[in-house]
């Protein structure tokens, strides 16, 4: 198929306006972290990194940093081990109900997330009588990570040579020493890659995190929530928010870098 | 081949965990059980079971005394879902902005993803890849409330406008709607990428050998072979918008979604029976929706 020259300067065009739309508002807000304007104005009437300064000596701010951190961590752990165990399940065996857990595991987030997080917030409170906390955001947070895991580590055990491990077994290594010495470095970037994602989805999620939240527990997106409304906070928020995007995206870059390379 | 590894390493001492790991080697359920023991629990018990007792929950009541939900099993919040204005007009509005944003996103994806895969060259396509990719990752919140800059009385939509004669949407439905759009863009974009990824270039000459013009082509060989992936990027879009309360409270002005109604039930109105009643609005559309796709092999693409 020839495509004409004008039809390539068309989608062309279209494809350079639409990714223009795409970066105009992160844009922005990275501009208005240094906005002399306390209300969002543009153009910015001057600069100042008054808001960097302020935004780093506060002290709520900071341990509503750490928490996120805490809770994305031990989510993507669970999710690392849980989503292993499955993509080695389902890539090496046939059994009756695969298709379903396949879809058990896709659920979380092709659902909406306020399902979820309602879900789990009246399983937690009105069926096991639990106080919602720290623990209940990462056990709801665990189980949306599962999937991201499961897809790297299902990519990757579908193009590794079964042949290696069958060898390994016949030299005499028991089921554990394979998986230590010749499975475990097969995927290993694909681990590496499918907890990123895993850390950056727990970072960055809101909605299930209202619903499961205790009383007593900020995270980094809620701190966002609770002060972007709040008069002269708007300029503080654009720091945070700049902050945050380039904590998720630093570690997925690299998430992204590494299955490539291992594509090729 | 040995069939049992023990054997061929006859040096090997007997351990506890030699003598495990030889079981397992010669039984292959055992070794399948034990692999999906843990992650089929933990999906059953915390995810698949909470959501059947929301459906279960949404069939209950609240105690008018303690404000605590009781099992008096009755159909009020079912059918108040369909009698009350309120809840009918908000489910209407919110399938509404869920379907237009679905389709205006597709309707952008299409023309970038072709580009991306059948146009550009291998370096610039990797520029683009990633550029769609990373503000995928940026914070759902942080998107939206980038949106609130942009849309506000004195943001740079309306300084851009403004010599055009035209207004910024402001916090409204059109500005809830255009930043829902914008925030999933890339979920639509990425698979209709990988399914034209897929398609051979050797295909595409072989159609326009026989005779075909470039729109049928299009139309007759590449369509067909990326639906599944435009149906993938559809669930993204469509879902995340049905479930949305956040992004309308923030761009949206005074306006509600079916998600709002759900959270004030949760929180203010401590009604979570009605909450469950609501959220099975969501939850039918989204069954009927993926079990209506599910034979186009869209699943196996998201």
């Amino acid at each position: 198929m020839r495509i004409s020259r004008s039809a390539t300067i068309i989608l062309g065009f279209i494809s350079s306006l639409v990714l223009a739309v795409i970066y105009l508002p992160l844009v922005i807000v990275f501009i208005n972290s240094f906005n002399k304007s306390m209300n969002m104005e543009w153009p910015p009437p001057g600069f100042t990194l008054n808001w960097w300064v302020r935004a780093f000596g506060s002290g709520g701010l900071i341990a509503a940093l750490g928490t996120s951190v805490v809770i994305a961590l031990c989510a993507s752990l669970v999710a690392l081990v849980l989503g292993t165990l499955l993509a080695l399940a389902l890539s090496r065996y046939k059994f009756f109900g695969k298709e379903s857990i396949g879809l058990m595991v896709i659920l979380p987030i092709a659902l909406p997330g306020i399902v979820t997080g309602l879900a789990l917030n009246n399983a937690f409170r009105t069926v096991l009588g639990l106080q919602l906390s720290m623990a209940t955001v990462i056990i709801a947070h665990a189980t949306f990570c599962i999937v991201t895991v499961y897809n790297n580590v299902l990519a990757r055990l579908s193009r590794t040579n079964r042949n290696l491990e069958d060898a390994s077994a016949d030299l005499g290594a028991g089921i554990f020493t394979t998986f230590r010495l010749i499975t475990l470095p097969q995927i290993g970037s694909a681990l590496i890659a499918g907890g990123l994602l895993a850390f950056a989805l727990s970072f960055d999620e809101i909605i299930v995190t209202t619903f499961t939240a205790g009383a007593g527990v900020e995270t980094l997106p809620i701190w966002i929530l609770n002060n972007m409304f709040r008069p002269g906070k708007a300029p503080v928020v654009d720091v945070v928010a700049v902050t945050t995007v380039l904590i998720s995206v630093i570690p997925l870059y690299f998430a992204q870098k590494l299955s490539r390379d291992d594509a090729k | 081949m040995t069939k049992n590894p023990s054997v061929a390493g006859a040096a090997i001492a007997v351990t506890p965990a030699r003598r495990v790991s030889s079981y397992l080697y010669n039984h292959a359920k055992a070794r399948l059980q034990l692999l999906l023991a843990a992650p089929v629990l933990w999906l059953a018990l915390v995810y698949i079971a909470a959501l059947l007792m929301l459906l279960v929950t949404a069939f209950w009541t609240v105690d008018e005394f303690t404000g605590n939900t009781k099992v008096a099993w009755n159909l009020d919040n079912i059918v108040s879902l369909f009698t009350d204005s309120l809840y009918s007009s908000v489910t209407l509005r919110t399938i509404g902005i869920a379907l237009g944003v679905t389709l205006v996103d597709i309707a952008l994806a299409l023309p970038i993803a072709f580009f991306m895969s059948k146009v550009a060259g291998p370096k610039l396509r990797n520029i683009l890849a990633i550029s769609v990719l990373l503000p995928l990752w940026a914070s759902y919140l942080v998107k939206a409330y980038a949106w609130r800059s942009v849309l506000s009385n004195k943001g740079v939509l309306q300084w851009l406008l403004e010599p055009l004669g035209l207004n910024t949407p402001g916090y409204s439905l059109w500005g809830a709607a255009i930043t829902l759009g914008y925030m999933w863009l890339p979920y639509v974009i990425l698979p209709i990428y990988g399914g034209l990824e897929k398609v051979p270039g050797n295909m595409l000459e072989a159609s326009s050998d026989l005779g075909a013009k470039t729109f049928t082509t299009v139309r007759r060989v590449i369509f067909p072979m990326i639906l599944p992936s435009i149906i993938a990027g559809s669930i993204f879009a469509f879902s995340l918008t049905l479930g949305d309360y956040i992004t309308i409270n923030i761009v949206g002005g005074p306006n509600q979604m079916l998600g709002n109604l759900i959270y004030t039930n949760v929180g203010t109105a401590n009604n979570l029976p009605m909450a469950a009643a609501l959220a099975l609005i969501p939850i039918a559309i989204m069954f009927a929706y993926l079990g209506s796709v599910r034979r186009t092999g869209a699943l196996n693409n998201l």
